[in-house]
């Protein structure tokens, strides 16, 4: 009698234990190889609340079909490895609970739109690449300051927002004009080229805005939002965009002047 | 399956090209005359619909009268211009997006034809109107003008 008391103590969740249940994915499959074109295949894994759709993937992966390729790193949302359209919208799969999504009905999952498919979830990310270099993603500084470069807390805040990408593709791969024109920057570059134009130490800034000052550039940017809602880890990118259209317009970006009260130590 | 090239290899060293940029210039275009539109049409909208006897006052006689002031010919040959070459970018860069080569061509002249015929057959209707024409047959003209045989 006390055993089965201890049992139930020790399961600890309300209702006993952890429920599995059977979800549907469907999954866009193409074998250079072997196909001429994609397909759909759907496979039926068991899973717990607890797991992600890179779960599932893993899962099938390793106990259904072993031929299911896909990209991922950390498996923690920071590589950006596992963007993927889920439900036909673009999230990571490393932080999107299957348990949030409908599983009444099956999960369909695809590589993200817009770059050369190469194989299942996988496509091409030279291109996407190719237009984050172009827009110079780096510090140019003439000056070599013996210490740090000093920096106020608002000239930080101008451009904390866009430090947060982690190039996984998901905005540019969500823009309904990059699907039909690969050769605009994409949301991606802008942010970007953002974190770099609105910051006080940089002195590229001309440099990057004639860049997004192109027939591809910024005014391209239909404002559709799409960036912005795909976006996993919640970077405002069309605000982005737009702030760096206004600083084109401007010819500046138009940073607040530094209010840092520099006090000798000890003084 | 389609494939998308590549964005430009190595970018292109900021040329200093001096030539007119159009894409931003037609971007600020539709911002400005947007709100220029808001304010002309709904004025148009109130002036036409709303003031004096409302929808049923608009006839021949009510252009005429409208059209004899140069406030409203200025009003309506602004409206005209900004509103068709608003709509003529907007559809430029919808075909800019989504269509590519000689369809994206036949197109964008289309839509300029359109555009320009318009403006030009609007703005001849607005400058030269004249409601009672000298030397016109009687039974045509409307009843306000002298010569009317009505």
């Amino acid at each position: 009698m006390s055993e089965v008391a201890v049992v139930e103590e020790s399961a600890g969740v309300p209702g006993g234990p952890i429920q599995a249940f059977t979800v549907t994915l469907i999954i866009r499959r193409f074998d250079p190889e072997v196909d001429a074109e994609p397909h759909w295949q759907d496979f039926d894994v068991e899973m717990y609340p607890t797991d992600r759709v890179l779960d599932a993937l893993h899962k099938i992966k390793w106990e259904q079909d072993g031929s299911l390729t896909f990209r991922r790193s950390c498996a923690h949302g920071i590589c950006g490895s596992d963007a993927m359209r889920i439900n036909g919208r673009n999230r990571l799969a490393c932080k999107t609970l299957i348990k949030d999504l409908d599983i009444s009905q099956p999960i369909y999952v695809e590589a993200i739109k817009g770059l050369p498919l190469e194989k299942d979830l996988i496509v091409d990310m030279e291109p996407f690449f190719e237009s984050y270099r172009a827009i110079q993603p780096f510090l140019i500084a003439s000056d070599k300051p013996d210490k740090e470069r000093i920096q106020s807390v608002a000239q930080r805040a101008v451009f904390d927002d866009t430090t947060k990408c982690i190039l996984c593709a998901a905005c540019t791969s969500s823009c309904p004009v990059f699907w039909t024109d690969g050769q605009y920057f994409g949301p991606a570059a802008i942010v970007n080229a953002h974190r770099f134009i609105f910051d006080s130490r940089d002195e590229g800034s001309q440099v990057r805005l004639d860049i997004l000052n192109d027939k591809e550039g910024v005014w391209r940017c239909r404002t559709t939002f799409n960036c912005s809602e795909a976006c996993p880890r919640g970077i405002e990118v069309t605000k982005a965009i737009s702030e760096v259209k206004a600083a084109i317009l401007r010819g500046n970006p138009g940073l607040p002047s530094s209010d840092l009260v520099l006090t000798p130590v000890g003084a | 399956m389609t494939t998308i090239d590549a964005p430009r290899t190595p970018h292109t060293p900021v040329t200093k090209n001096r030539r007119v940029n159009w894409e931003k210039w037609g971007w600020l275009y539709m911002r400005a005359s947007g709100i220029l539109l808001v304010v002309l049409i709904f004025g148009h909208l109130f002036v036409n619909l709303f003031l004096g006897t409302g929808v049923k006052q608009v006839d021949f006689a009510f252009v005429a009268g409208k059209w004899a002031s140069p406030f409203w010919q200025v009003w309506d040959v602004l409206m005209l211009w900004l509103a068709l070459i608003h709509g003529g970018n907007g559809m430029r860069t919808i075909i800019n997006d989504y269509a590519h080569g000689r369809p994206r061509q036949v197109m964008l002249g289309l839509v300029f034809a359109a555009v320009a015929i318009l403006i030009v057959l609007g703005t001849l209707t607005l400058v030269a109107f004249d409601p009672c024409p000298t030397g016109a047959d009687p039974s045509l003209l409307p009843s306000f003008c002298p010569a009317s045989s009505k």
